[in-house]
């Protein structure tokens, strides 16, 4: 907007115009983040205090399987999953959820347009969208920061639910790559269902229902092979198996080696999809806003 | 002056009535919203009711012959569907206001009023849409007694008395997550907000959600033993779940013992609270308004 009424500018000086804004950004937005630092480590940690159920309540069933079918824990299995798999399933999709996981953002979007403070967006040379993504890694690193303190402890505690070790340096790559699309899979997917606020002023049961879909359909409850074969089927064409089975499912050499290009495609075919959705959204929404309150 | 105590009991059942009256006709002011919340919380049972049917493809019971086999277990979700959503419809709305008035100096206003602090605190709010996952739960329950009264191999109808028992502590359990629930928002006045203790709470129930005897193994008895004996969530829903699942008659001592134990922990924990909440308030030095 602005940047059209000074053409006296060259590309250099615009380019380094924004890269300046956004080193901006991102420094406010991890100084935020950085003051409750304490907080946000205890929190953490906490986090994992349900998977400690998770792993008696897995170990009871497969026990119990043990018992009918003979045998002994490491040969019992469930959908190639064993005991030690699913505990290891959990760890890793609290570590996809860590990067998928978009706390507040479609809700804030949907209050900003309520309370009208979107139209700064629209009269400021910031584009909504840029700005919120980059505020969004800005607050996903300094959380990384902080994070990996206890990740870092709760995976050693757990070292011995990972039997294959180190996955090799291509599933790695694959896993970083998933990870990577993970996160702006749900940046664009929540900001899109943020921006149904231009629509309808309330959006909270419908943000509540999203939750609970992703929660069950994206493997954050168990892994996703689990499901009844016509089940699985639908599950797997849908994008929210990216935000935390698909990761895992990686790093724990579920997914065969030589399929890992293809899946990762259609993954970014999924991302593409949601960018297209979210800006459509959003220059659809503008359109129609009028902007309410002071 | 002397009080009939028997007028006070009545005075303070008035006093609820009408808080939950005030409630309802708050809830049924935003109609859309009530049903909204109530499909959400039916949601939420679809989606834990199916990932337990998808456990039992595979498995025949939880443990082996721990005897949760699949309608047993049913019983068990439904216990602590029961549990949870009175707690959640009595004292959730109430617990979170607690911490606010705190935070704001509105406590005082509570303090000024001629009736028990604790009492105004915990039943202030009724969440009438809370009340849907009980309903949940009553099908639930319904749906497996069914299946274990009509299944093939060792078909149970529970007895009068163990359903009498059942409901005695199912509101046990209620109390019991109730003590803690004040325990915990009592500690909101020494610290002012509380937000990680909701969390925790949150945490600390989620032991409660499956039979006692899986976490009994290997590094988890100091978890059981810390879960029955000191913050005694584990009693919650197992107590009652089992006199319902198993048969009354052949029960083993230590399953009466638990049973003596889950009455004393329920007194104690009510005794606990009510004075770590006495205590709390000693310590309450209003806020700047």
């Amino acid at each position: 907007m602005f940047s059209t009424e000074t053409p006296a500018r060259t590309t250099g000086q615009r380019l380094s115009w924004k890269l300046s804004l956004w080193r901006a950004i991102l420094s406010t937005a991890l100084g935020e983040r950085l003051v409750y630092r304490g907080d946000f480590a205890l929190g953490t940690l906490m986090r994992f205090l349900p998977i400690v159920t998770q792993i008696f309540l897995w170990y009871a069933i497969f026990d119990s399987i043990e018992s009918t079918q003979g045998g002994n824990l490491e040969s019992t299995e469930i959908r190639g999953f064993h005991f030690t798999d699913i505990v290891a399933y959990y760890l890793l999709t609290m570590v996809a959820r860590a990067f998928s996981s978009m706390p507040g953002l479609a809700s804030g979007i949907a209050r900003e347009i309520r309370d009208g403070e979107i139209k700064r967006y629209l009269i400021q040379p910031i584009d909504l969208i840029s700005f919120l993504l980059l505020t969004r890694i800005a607050h996903k690193l300094a959380y990384y920061a902080i994070a990996i303190l206890p990740f870092a402890l709760v995976f050693f505690l757990c070292r011995d639910y990972f039997t294959s070790g180190w996955p090799s340096w291509p599933v790695m790559v694959a896993f970083a790559g998933s990870l990577v699309m993970g996160f702006l899979i749900g940046f664009f997917l929540e900001a899109a269902i943020g921006m149904i606020g231009f629509w309808f002023l309330e959006v909270s049961s419908l943000l509540f229902v999203y939750m609970l879909f992703s929660f069950f359909l994206s493997g954050h409850m168990f892994p996703l092979t689990m499901l009844p074969d016509n089940v699985a089927t639908l599950v797997n064409f849908l994008p929210f198996r990216y935000l935390a089975y698909f990761p895992a499912a990686i790093f724990l050499g579920k997914i065969p080696e030589e399929d890992l290009p293809m899946e990762l495609a259609i993954e970014a075919c999924w991302l593409t999809f949601f960018i297209i959705v979210c800006r459509i959204a959003y220059a659809r929404g503008v359109r129609r806003y009028s902007g309410f309150g002071g | 002056m002397e009080r009939d105590p028997r007028s006070d009991r009545t005075k303070y059942w008035k006093v609820f009535l009408t808080f939950a009256r005030n409630s309802l006709v708050r809830d049924m002011t935003f109609r859309t919203n009530f049903v909204l919340q109530c499909i959400s919380s039916i949601g939420w049972t679809l989606m834990n009711v199916g990932f337990y049917l998808i456990i039992f493809q595979y498995t025949t019971s939880i443990g082996a012959d721990s005897g949760w086999d699949r309608d047993k277990f049913f019983l068990f979700i439904a216990t602590t569907w029961f549990i949870n959503s009175l707690v959640q419809a009595f004292f959730m709305p109430n617990a979170e206001e607690f911490s606010e008035l705190i935070r704001t100096g509105g406590l005082d206003f509570a303090l000024l009023k001629p009736i028990d602090t604790q009492f105004l605190i915990s039943f202030r709010r009724v969440d009438w849409s809370a009340l849907s996952n009980f309903a949940a739960g009553f099908i639930i329950a319904l749906v497996a007694l069914y299946s274990l009264a009509t299944r093939q191999l060792d078909p149970m109808i529970p007895s009068i008395v163990s359903i009498l028992l059942y409901v005695f502590f199912v509101a046990c359990g209620v109390a019991i997550m109730y003590s803690l629930m004040i325990c915990l928002s009592a500690t909101s006045i020494w610290l002012g907000r509380n937000q990680t203790l909701y969390n925790f709470w949150f945490y600390i129930t989620n032991f409660s959600r499956y039979p006692m005897e899986i976490y009994n193994r290997g590094w988890g008895r100091p978890l059981y033993g810390f879960f029955t004996f000191i913050i005694p969530v584990l009693l919650v829903v197992n107590i009652p779940a089992r006199i319902l699942a198993r048969p009354i008659s052949p029960q083993t001592w230590e399953d009466q013992l638990l049973i003596v134990w889950g009455l004393a922990a329920t007194l104690l924990s009510l005794w606990i609270s009510r004075w770590v909440f006495k205590r709390a308030l000693l310590s309450y030095r209003s806020a700047s308004s």
